[in-house]
């Protein structure tokens, strides 16, 4: 287990919901919740299998002081940003970012799943996107297949030949963009350095709270 | 001078060799017989999307965000941002929001901008390229330019999520909002009934989980076939691309026949305008919309 896990478990004592409110972005809306359920209901991933924990759950075990159960759930990473619970949610909680909130924390203590593939999605799009500063999509696709090792990737890779070929075809997709041409920002550096500024000025502010 | 003049943000998906480089296309057609002027906001960055959600942080997101607006506010003064995916409209309309009502976050922002020798001192209004033709022309002026209506097609017009939720267009509601309808009928087309209008097409899930979103594509085609609609169409990249792309993989998987062509509203547009094929991006379809190459050569 992660020493900054054991930190924030320590500081936070038995008080879940007030690590969550102050740790978690848009955390301080779980108390809102008054478990109605239409979150889950109106959730699409909500009707497949693999889900542990819909949002309402996920908000009354926060409630509840649950933390490894929390922490252990795979329901956050099952979100597609669709927003449907958050236009529904009667009490106007934020559903959807409370969601990417708890997923952020979770990853930010050391917490996340390791092999989850929607969190390493969420990782490898940041990092791919803060690169260059705008999406090389070639290069995000081939870090996706490959993330289960080489010989993974090249199955994950030939199945899909059909639907890359097509796009390949139709100029919606640059093979170039493999070895890092194409699009990039030209102040790069300014982005770089604007984004650690960023980074020390959020981990300042969240070690300032409790 | 142009009837109406735009900061534009086409983001990542819409660049030239990317995976919606043909809805800039037929936006930059279209934009051309409105005579609407769009102007790319100078060295412009991802707004991060909303599934870089675990790694980066509120104010990194936020952040890059803000780096549009300032370059958008100092070299194009006075000008809207204008977004045409739907992420980077939420993205960047998100942060303006946040911004704008927490000054602690808005100080935080300004500090890293520095980093960047960039600051905000107002933000520009944040739009959807639907919200300037319905709200800045209207449908009435969108309707005068077209010489050739889609007399007698149907379409099954595919709202999904991001351009509808959370912002949605103002004055239409979540669950069935009309404005993609409006847009079909405006040009001539019929935009036939369907249940799956605001369904999630399984959004960055189809990389990752692509099970649980080829269910979700498979609910939605099915439902625009049964509907009677010869091809979709939408307002969103990722929409459009999701929906488009797995049919193969789709019917493998579940024996069905699906080949439906899916486009965006602006080729639509361009095509009912008189532009030709080329013009309104019709060769960056991986599903053929040989119906409409047919219609533009005429």
């Amino acid at each position: 287990m992660s020493d900054k896990n054991q930190e924030m478990a320590e500081r936070y004592k038995n008080n879940f919901l007030k690590e969550i409110e102050e740790q978690a972005e848009m955390g301080e809306w779980v108390k809102m919740c008054m478990q109605c359920g239409l979150c889950s209901g109106s959730c699409p991933t909500n009707f497949h299998s693999g889900w542990d924990h819909p949002p309402q759950e996920i908000f009354m075990l926060i409630r509840a002081g649950k933390r490894e159960e929390v922490l252990n759930a795979n329901g956050m990473y099952m979100c597609t940003s669709c927003y449907n619970c958050y236009v529904r949610c009667p009490r106007k909680v934020p559903v959807t970012h409370v969601m990417h909130g708890i997923a952020e924390y979770a990853y930010r203590i050391g917490r996340a799943p390791k092999n989850q593939p929607t969190m390493h999605l969420s990782k490898t799009f940041w990092t791919n996107a803060t690169k260059y500063g705008r999406v090389n999509e070639v290069q995000l696709t081939q870090s996706l297949y490959f993330k289960d090792g080489i010989g993974a990737g090249i199955k994950k890779a030939m199945e899909m030949q059909s639907e890359a070929l097509g796009l390949v075809k139709a100029g919606r997709l640059n093979p170039m963009e493999a070895l890092g041409m194409g699009h990039k920002c030209k102040d790069i550096k300014g982005i770089h350095a604007m984004l650690a500024k960023a980074e020390e000025l959020e981990a300042k502010n969240k070690a300032a709270k409790a | 001078m142009a009837r109406k003049e735009y900061a534009f943000y086409p983001g990542c998906s819409s660049q030239k060799g990317a995976s919606a480089s043909n809805y800039l296309v037929s936006v930059e057609s279209m934009c051309k017989t409105l005579d609407i002027k769009m102007t790319e906001i100078p060295d412009w960055n991802c707004c991060g999307a909303s599934v870089s959600y675990a790694e980066s942080g509120e104010l990194p997101r936020i952040a890059m965000n803000a780096r549009n607006f300032a370059l958008a506010e100092t070299n194009l003064p006075g000008q809207d941002i204008v977004a045409t995916c739907a992420a980077c409209w939420l993205g960047s309309r998100e942060s303006k929001e946040r911004l704008e009502h927490n000054s602690k976050l808005m100080a935080d922002t300004q500090t890293a901008l520095k980093e960047a020798g960039l600051q905000i001192k107002a933000i520009p209004e944040i739009r959807h390229m639907v919200e300037v033709l319905i709200e800045d022309l209207g449908y009435d002026e969108l309707k005068k330019p077209v010489k050739k209506p889609l007399d007698g097609m149907k379409f099954a017009g595919y709202v999904g999520c991001q351009t509808n939720r959370p912002f949605g267009i103002a004055g239409e509601s979540f669950e069935n909002p009309m404005y993609l309808d409006k847009l079909i009928e405006t040009v001539g087309g019929e935009a036939v009934k369907y249940d799956q209008k605001v369904t999630c097409c399984g959004g960055a899930l189809a990389f990752s989980e692509p099970e649980k979103a080829q269910g979700q594509i498979k609910d939605i085609i099915e439902a625009a076939y049964d509907g009677g609609a010869e091809m979709i169409v939408t307002p969103c990249p990722l929409c459009q691309a999701n929906v488009e792309v797995y049919q193969g993989q789709i019917n493998k998987k579940y024996g069905t026949k699906f080949n439906i062509p899916v486009l965006y509203y602006s080729q639509l547009m361009t095509l009912a305008y008189g532009g030709s094929a080329k013009e309104a991006g019709l060769n960056g379809n991986v599903v053929k919309a040989r119906k409409l190459e047919e219609f533009a050569g005429k």
